[in-house]
């Protein structure tokens, strides 16, 4: 006999099924180009001519005028924040642990900003134009990713930073 | 524009954090049905259906317009979707009055909707990319940097940015459908609750919120057939600019001062301050409304945060913003646009019930997207031009 229905039992709204896709990435020439040299420890960027804007990570085509953006460029680990903010929760999926400063950083001879972190120093020291410098993982813990660096840290401090945090790992 | 359209009907749902009672289909027909019966019309009066979300991965439905063309009447009349991210419900009205304007058609339904409990829009777009840094902390993330920016530029004082927060939710009190419902709002409650994305604020920021708003939308000479008033449209426009660009000014965006200049332009309005008796701006977090009243116009640079401080942007004050409660208290992403421009006809139809500006007759709907990049704005009156 079949279970009488109870009537004041919770409806089922949403049911969770995660879906999987597996797929294979693949860059384009330009990010190619820039994996490989953050691989290395350079940063690279892109422009149409000399003394054209320069995009970093490269673009294979300015965004201002549509020219195609095929001249790369070495540029600096250095640089300044240019904004940022201090986020107090966590980001699903990333171990990261809050409060951590997330800025938009414009390299030395850079034209925009991309986001990394920073750190070394005190989150209430950070402001905007404040002169940063990336901090490396030593060359054999690198691979073809902007993780390669830890963070961003104040201009001084991040040589010794690097040596710091390649010994205790 | 080459003719004349003005909206004739409004329909809205009531706005929630969860909406377990409806299907998608059933909310878009919830605002559909409340948009034609103020419009005193049925489904076959409609010539086409246009139709607006934010992106689908919010709720992991691709193409939910497919299916929704039943639940909108839709089936075998033409059907268009939109898609210009957060400002999608401004976008969308503004296609639906263009298919109007252009002669095209004489009456549009339109509509936009979010369904946020389904998923977790918050982080939708925040997922981890193959070799990329996975730092986008959600939106709040993405535009506390910007907010900073605007602080450091204008000097405005901390308390700026909560006062809006408490304004907006006292405004919701006065609308029964907002979703936040919060009594005793108070500055202190705001500058206590936690701190999200420094300088934001929990409650300085949007809800999460389900919900569907509609438009019936018609040309001149239908206009004046309906049992309610109508708002004719006297300006209307979008812009775009990329989203990484050398020189590009994120916190006074020039893709959003040249669409307000377009719309007053067309609307005959020299003087925004002035001449506009209300403004429903697409604010989604605190911030963004001194940001906003500088870029559209309303204050000069670096001087919008005064008409804040000095409650002029309050219920009778010279131009309020978002009486509505705005998105601080409702953001049912792809519609939150077009509560914007729907609360704005609502204003000048003298509809607006208890959040309504006295004699109001030309009012703004604004609405902002992804980075903000995309902007969609329109002006409506009482008065037929």
């Amino acid at each position: 006999m079949a279970e009488k229905k109870d009537p004041n039992a919770e409806r089922v709204n949403i049911m969770y099924a995660p879906v999987n896709l597996d797929y294979r990435f693949t860059a384009s020439d330009h990010t190619s180009r820039f994996l490989e040299s953050i691989r290395n420890g350079q940063f690279i960027g892109s422009q149409v001519s000399e003394g054209a804007p320069v995009y970093v990570p490269p673009r294979p085509v300015c965004p201002e005028t549509g020219l195609p953006a095929e001249r790369l460029v070495e540029l600096p680990d250095t640089g300044k924040v240019h904004w940022y903010t201090i986020v107090h929760i966590p980001i699903p999926d990333n171990p990261i642990k809050p409060p951590f400063v997330v800025a938009n950083i414009l390299l030395d001879g850079a034209d925009i900003t991309f986001l990394h972190l920073i750190s070394g120093c005190d989150n209430d020291d950070i402001d905007i134009g404040m002169r940063v410098k990336a901090v490396w993982k030593p060359e054999a813990e690198r691979t073809h990713s902007p993780a390669n660096i830890h963070f961003f840290a104040p201009i001084d401090k991040a040589d010794a930073l690097a040596e710091e945090l390649a010994k205790e790992a | 524009m080459s003719r004349l359209a003005a909206v004739v009907g409004i329909g809205q749902t009531e706005y929630r954090s969860a909406r377990k009672d409806v299907s998608m289909g059933g909310l878009v027909n919830e605002a559909a049905r409340r948009a034609l019966e103020d419009a005193g019309l049925g489904w076959d009066d409609i010539d086409a259906v246009v139709i607006g979300k934010a992106p689908d991965m919010f709720e992991g439905v691709l193409m939910p317009e497919l299916y929704l063309a039943d639940a909108l009447g839709a089936v075998g009349k033409p059907m268009l979707r939109v898609h210009t991210a957060g400002s999608v419900g401004g976008s969308t009205a503004v296609v639906a009055a263009t298919h109007v304007t252009s002669g095209t058609f004489d009456r549009i339904l339109t509509v936009t909707f979010e369904k946020q409990s389904e998923s977790n829009a918050m982080w939708a777009l925040s997922i981890p990319r193959p070799f990329s840094m996975h730092l986008n902390a959600g939106a709040g993330g993405h535009f506390a940097p910007h907010i900073r920016e605007y602080m450091r530029r204008s000097g405005a004082p901390a308390h700026v940015g909560p006062m809006v927060a408490v304004k907006d939710r006292k405004n919701a009190l006065k609308n029964p459908l907002a979703h936040l419902q919060i009594p005793d709002i108070s500055l202190e409650m705001v500058m206590e609750s936690p701190m999200l994305w420094d300088p934001i604020r929990f409650l300085e920021s949007c809800p999460s919120s389900d919900g569907a708003c509609a438009l019936v939308i018609s040309s001149e000479e239908l206009a004046t057939k309906g049992p309610n008033k109508p708002a004719w449209i006297r300006g209307m426009a979008m812009r775009s600019e990329t989203m990484t660009c050398k020189g590009r000014d994120e916190v006074n965006p020039l893709a959003g001062s040249e669409c307000a200049k377009d719309v007053y332009a067309q609307a005959g309005i020299g003087n925004p301050r002035k001449e506009v008796d209300m403004a429903e701006v697409y604010v989604p977090f605190s911030w963004y409304e001194p940001m906003w009243l500088e870029n559209l116009g309303f204050a000069d640079e670096g001087e919008g945060w005064k008409l804040t401080e000095a409650g002029e942007t309050e219920i009778g004050g010279s131009i309020p913003f978002n009486c509505s409660g705005g998105v601080l208290s409702t953001n049912a992403i792809g519609a939150s646009g077009m509560i914007r421009f729907a609360e704005s006809a609502m204003q000048v139809r003298g509809t607006a019930g208890e959040h309504q500006v006295e004699g109001a007759k030309m009012a703004v709907g604004h609405a902002y997207g992804a980075s903000a990049q995309f902007f969609a704005m329109w002006a409506v009156s009482s008065e037929k031009p």
